[in-house]
């Protein structure tokens, strides 16, 4: 069966974001309703897509092979992607990929044998103040990952399951000014993000 | 807090700018941080919005000059004058026109657009609207970059709730236009942050770069008259709308005007996001707001990892950090977002995360670029790093870098090759040391994880 058949609301809706005349902007958004149902998008989706922006399914792979986090093949109900870059390097984040793979004995491509969880190398994701971090699937970052709290976080998703998650954890302390002082975020008068 | 002996340091670090200084409390981020602050409800008790109905009851011209005269220069890295670049739009042509904001904000160091557009999405709606109003667009567009998911989820809900309130749709604030604004989700490429391949993958084709000119002010997305701006560009005009160009350009330096989000990353006390004036001065910021080091510093990057490394000396930190006393000293202000270069981490294994980076993130329209980095000068690195180098490699980087640099389609290549050129003027040793001797200079790059 067709993915986005009984969709078509959906699709109006992200079609009516453009000019009636440039449906192939519709493909990113189109491409990411897939990647987040199904976890990887199949040369049928490709397909699929490309006749509802009127294109080709090369051109639309050509699209989805230019980003890192479209997915050719699948991922796991947990897709763990390590931040890689400068300012998580300099916190530890190469041990941290090193220990995840060891710990979950899979490497790039893989999948657990319980279906549960993939991971991916990536670079800067724009939260460097609160480093080491993940993404997990596209759901929230992760972040301040200690080994401890890595642990408690898996354990959590092992326990789990379902690909469901703890609520987001974006309330991670990064400082800011407050009243001529430096407040935590999550601390500046008692509110939280 | 302890501070190596030979750093640098104040005994106690001695604000300038004062924390305290009604004048210089922070506004684009005055509501991070609190609860509910991305809701309609808490924005409209907060003024937003008023900014708008002001801009919009005068012409476009009367809004790009009031941001022309406020100083405001853009806050992406560029340092281009905001209402200047609203200017080059044509005027009454019969075309659409559109605003594109940039928030594919993926610069390594760089975080200052996600905490305000998570916590405060109202403000930048307010500025799109000015925006398009001074650019005669009807709709506007957000890229924002896809592993942005609570603040994409936070902008589409403010839109939801704006759309409701009649403050934008087809009669948008009440003053009978039409304004849209759409929220686009990118999917993890560094290179959508250049404005002519963000347009490229707006369009749905693959993100390269696209030849200047035509310029985006004559063909840009959609071949029509377009402006690409960052996040706090826009938010700030939405503030200057509110406060008055006066408000704005009574803070900072001659020449640098207004408040800035300087973010700190690396081995900092506090990493964080502060809002001072332009001119404040590194000490500062790094003392008094992050709360100095928390291991011996020997450069730091001011402003994303593109930015050429700055020594970690006193007349350094003494220096007010502004557009133009950064860019005397070689490097540029850039993003804001400092990353401090600890002394133990050996600089060779620094810049080859950096070239990994570039390598990967480089889209493969050019050579240069695609080759020189993506593959010649990783495979240097790696080289070097796997002890297996000799003292000629040194010789090949730095020729190889100078083919690469200003040679290449678009900036990234020079983003890439700027700091490591800085690398090679202030720490050569470590290179030559690492080629010669097949290990690095100092051991602590890879041992930096905390248990808990």
């Amino acid at each position: 069966m067709n993915f986005f058949t009984n969709k078509q609301p959906l699709v109006a809706d992200i079609l009516s974001r453009y000019p009636a005349n440039r449906k192939r902007s519709a493909v990113m958004p189109l491409l990411r309703e897939v990647q987040n149902a199904e976890g990887y998008i199949s040369d049928a989706r490709v397909a699929e897509i490309a006749q509802l922006i009127e294109s080709t399914p090369t051109e639309v792979k050509s699209v989805m092979s230019f980003y890192s986090t479209y997915s050719s093949s699948p991922t796991g109900k947990y897709h763990l992607q390590v931040c890689m870059t400068l300012s998580c390097a300099l916190q530890g984040s190469d041990q941290m990929w090193d220990y995840l793979c060891e710990t979950l004995d899979i490497g790039v491509g893989d999948v657990t044998a319980d279906g549960l969880f993939s991971v991916q190398k990536v670079e800067c994701l724009g939260s460097c103040g609160t480093a080491p971090l993940m993404q997990v699937s596209d759901s929230g970052y992760y972040e301040c990952l200690t080994k401890k709290r890595l642990n408690a976080l898996l354990a959590d998703f092992k326990s789990r399951g379902d690909g469901s998650m703890p609520e987001s954890d974006t309330q991670a302390p990064v400082f800011i000014q407050r009243n001529g002082d430096v407040v935590s975020q999550i601390t500046a008068e008692g509110a939280s993000l | 807090m302890t501070l190596v002996a030979d750093a640098p340091v104040l005994e106690k670090p001695t604000s300038i700018t004062s924390g305290l200084d009604p004048r210089f409390k922070p506004r684009l981020y005055e509501h991070v941080g609190q609860n509910n602050s991305w809701t309609l409800e808490y924005a409209l008790r907060h003024g937003a919005y008023e900014g708008a109905k002001r801009a919009l009851a005068g012409t476009p011209e009367s809004v790009q000059d009031e941001v022309k005269k406020s100083g405001l220069r853009g806050r992406g890295g560029a340092g281009f004058p905001t209402g200047l670049k609203w200017s080059f739009m044509p005027k009454e042509d019969g075309k659409p026109h559109y605003l594109v904001c940039n928030a594919d904000e993926s610069e390594p160091g760089t975080y200052k657009d996600r905490y305000l557009m998570e916590a405060d999405p109202h403000q930048l709606l307010e500025g799109m609207l000015i925006g398009m109003h001074a650019i005669r667009a009807n709709v506007g567009y957000i890229y924002i970059r896809g592993e942005y998911i609570l603040g994409a989820n936070r902008l589409n809900a403010a839109i939801a709730e704006a759309r409701a309130a009649g403050l934008l749709g087809d009669n948008a604030l009440g003053f009978g236009k039409s304004m849209e604004v759409f929220v686009h989700r990118g999917a993890g490429a560094y290179i959508c942050g250049e404005e002519t391949a963000l347009m490229n993958s707006l369009e749905g084709l693959r993100a390269n770069p696209r030849l200047k000119p035509p310029f985006p002010a004559q063909a840009g997305i959609f071949g029509m008259p377009s402006t690409v701006n960052n996040v706090v560009s826009i938010a700030s005009a939405a503030l200057i709308m509110r406060h008055g160009a006066d408000w704005f350009s009574s803070m900072g330096t001659e020449k640098s005007k207004g408040n800035f989000l300087f973010h700190i990353s690396g081995p900092v006390k506090r990493p964080g996001v502060y809002e001072l004036p332009l001119g404040t001065t590194y000490r500062e910021i790094i003392y008094t707001w992050g709360g100095g080091p928390t291991e011996e510093i020997k450069g730091f990057h001011p402003g994303g990892s593109s930015m050429p490394i700055l020594p970690f000396t006193d007349e350094i930190l003494d220096m007010g950090a502004d557009y133009e006393n950064v860019s005397s000293k070689g490097s540029s202000l850039g993003t804001g977002g400092i990353i401090l270069i600890p002394k133990n981490a050996d600089i060779v294994n620094m810049m080859y995360n950096l070239v990994r980076f570039y390598g990967h993130e480089s889209c493969g329209k050019c050579t240069p670029c695609r080759e020189g980095i993506g593959t010649w000068m990783n495979r240097i690195f790696q080289k070097l790093i796997a002890g297996q180098g000799d003292p000629n490699d040194v010789k090949i980087l730095e020729d190889l870098m100078g083919n690469i640099r200003g040679k290449s389609f678009c900036l990234l290549a020079d983003s890439c090759i700027m700091p490591v050129q800085s690398a090679f003027k202030h720490f050569r040793d470590e290179f030559e040391y690492i080629a010669q001797h097949g290990k690095p200079m100092y051991t602590g790059y890879g041992n930096r994880w905390k248990d808990e």
